[in-house]
């Protein structure tokens, strides 16, 4: 049974007439990597403030490692924080900027010296210990923040947004350096992020946020094939959502056809909403099993794939990922066979 | 010619310095320009005077009482303005910055009646403290720019890194204001080393700084004396200003503003 090591109970804060955070549960174990995943102003920076003692709650607790440090300074938590502008100390060396934690803890300087060199290495920075932030780029500045926050091997790990100011190459490099180093180091990590593909790619676990709550909280794999809301499916990866008519437990009628589906249970005559992943409806060459009529509406060519928006006989638009090559030409206004997987399928709460 | 008015411009302003500064080397007794000759008699009758040396020692404590006040509220006043989340921030501000543009007759007036009503006329504390009041303005407005540009993340990363708040503020907040701190020391000195209009009010012969010194002598003397004066002053003012270029770009400071 891994620990708990940091726990959120019932966390509240509010700014004026704001609920940034409303009635927040949530545990984090023992060497885990946790995304709070979502969009803009959904309370993911506010619960990381939280926890990290920059704003006191509104109401709740936060716990960490069973004490209960809700009434305790942000200088006294013994956590590590890279900040979204890394916030390096312009005026010190990227040494001294590395080693801030170790001297307020009044450690000796031999120790300090040996630590800060394992931290620089650690993030492969070991030969700008002299430079100031401002000569390094922002991906060696990000990395410093790291180091800086890992040095005094604190409890665990927070990270806000550290990824959003690079460019997209970077980005992907930074994501597997950083998921390898919190691997070897086998830190307790939550990291704040409103990009799905970076949480999918690093987490262990997401709590995908909206207005204050967490939405849905799970393995990257199951979020992605349950999402429980049509928020967590539109928020993680696309999605299409299509209304329709249950007429049995595993049939509905969608757009004048009917449809079989598998692994979800439907309650007949209600109207229900299903979501499908864009890359799991195939093109078909033939009317069959769980095939539809549509007409080509949108084409955007991505390379590797097309992304076909197509519109159902009842006016329903559905939005396919198709491989290139396409099997099956492709033109605006002409009509295509949709196959909808009947296991593909993920029935929507609310 | 864009450049021909820019030099035009400075001659301008410096013409008088050159003038008081040729006026002092005049061997006699007229403030004539150009001088007849070369002399340094009234730079010695200046060190030798008995009023201004009084005057210079009354400058030195009072500028120095000023500044080592008014450096410290003006930096705790300019971190509450800017991070205090104070509802009457605006009204404020305007209270710490409206020596600025008060008349120096009316604020003059206005701390003599003051220190009437409180018995502290003749004293060199009502004068520190006046010029505390007078220089504030401008030791608020240099470090609150400094403040601004203080990236708030940096204080927090601090504290997250186990700096308690007073550690954090040696550590990270203070040295990162120091530009604006150098540039309100500046500022403070320039300021209260020249004040004349308040300084003429609220002092006596025993207490009177040197600009009122000054004042008081070429009232009744009009000899080179008070050019050869004029001159250490204008001459001390530029060494200072010289250090701060060198020791602190003041290029970037002032463009701050």
């Amino acid at each position: 049974m891994t620990k708990a090591v940091v726990e959120l109970r019932g966390c509240t804060r509010d700014y004026g007439a704001v609920r940034a955070v409303d009635a927040l549960d949530l545990t984090v174990y023992e060497g885990e990597f946790l995304s709070l995943l979502g969009p803009s102003g959904c309370g993911k920076t506010t619960t990381l403030n939280l926890i990290a003692g920059f704003v006191p709650p509104t109401a709740g607790r936060i716990v960490i490692d069973g004490e209960d440090v809700t009434a305790r300074p942000a200088h006294l938590r013994g956590l590590g924080v890279v900040f979204q502008s890394y916030a390096l100390f312009p005026h010190l060396s990227i040494r001294e900027n590395v080693a801030f934690g170790l001297r307020e803890r009044r450690l000796p300087a031999a120790e300090i010296d040996r630590r800060v060199g394992e931290a620089l290495e650690l993030v492969r920075l070991e030969r700008a210990g002299r430079q100031r932030p401002s000569e390094l780029s922002g991906g060696m500045q990000q990395r410093v923040a790291l180091a800086r926050a890992l040095v005094y091997r604190p409890r665990v790990l927070l990270l806000d947004e550290p990824l959003a100011a690079l460019d997209k190459k970077l980005r992907e490099s930074m994501r597997d350096e950083l998921r390898g180093i919190q691997r070897t180091v086998g830190i307790t990590t939550i990291f704040v992020t409103h990009d799905q593909a970076e949480a999918l790619g690093l987490s262990d676990r997401i709590a995908v946020m909206n207005a204050g709550r967490i939405e849905q909280l799970g393995a990257p794999r199951e979020i992605y094939a349950h999402p429980r809301t049509r928020f967590v499916a539109d928020f993680i990866g696309a999605s299409t959502v299509l209304r329709g008519r249950a007429l049995a437990v595993d049939r509905v009628a969608v757009a004048g056809a009917q449809l079989r589906v598998a692994g979800v249970t439907l309650s007949a005559g209600t109207d229900v909403e299903l979501a499908i992943r864009p890359e799991r409806v195939r093109l078909a060459s033939a009317p069959g099993d769980n095939v539809v009529d549509a007409h080509v509406d949108g084409l955007v060519y991505q390379g590797a794939q097309t992304e076909l928006t197509a519109r159902l006989a009842d006016g329903q638009r559905v939005l396919v990922f198709v491989t290139e090559p396409s099997p099956v030409p492709l033109a605006a206004g002409h009509a295509v066979r949709l196959q909808l997987p009947a296991d593909a399928f993920m029935l929507l709460g609310s | 010619m864009l450049r021909a008015a820019v030099v035009a411009m400075l001659l301008f302003m410096t013409l008088p310095t050159v003038v008081v500064l040729a006026v002092s080397f005049n061997p006699t007794a007229i403030l004539s320009f150009p001088p007849s000759g070369f002399s340094l008699r009234w730079y010695e009758n200046v060190v030798t005077y008995p009023q201004f040396q009084r005057a210079a020692l009354n400058s030195v404590v009072v500028t120095a009482g000023a500044v080592l006040l008014a450096l410290p509220v003006g930096t705790l006043a300019a971190l509450a303005l800017e991070r205090g989340r104070l509802r009457a921030r605006n009204v404020w501000a305007s209270v710490l910055l409206s020596p600025l543009v008060v008349p120096g007759v009316a604020a003059g007036l206005g701390f003599l009646m003051l220190a009437a009503a409180l018995g502290l006329l003749r004293s060199r504390a009502l004068l520190i403290a006046a010029h505390v009041a007078l220089v504030l303005p401008f030791v608020v407005r240099s470090v609150w720019v400094s403040v601004r540009n203080l990236d708030p993340a940096l204080e927090r990363a601090a504290a997250s890194l186990g700096a308690t708040p007073w550690r954090t503020f040696r550590r990270v907040t203070l040295p990162l204001l120091r530009p604006g701190l150098f540039a309100a020391l500046l500022f403070a000195i320039v300021v209260s080393l020249n004040e004349f209009v308040v300084s003429l009010f609220i002092s006596n012969r025993v207490t009177e700084i040197l600009p009122v010194a000054m004042f008081t002598y070429v009232v009744n003397y009009t000899d080179p004396t008070i050019a050869a004066l004029s001159s250490l002053f204008i001459v001390a003012t530029f060494v200072v200003v010289w250090l701060a270029d060198r020791y602190l770009d003041l290029g970037r400071v002032f463009l701050q503003h």
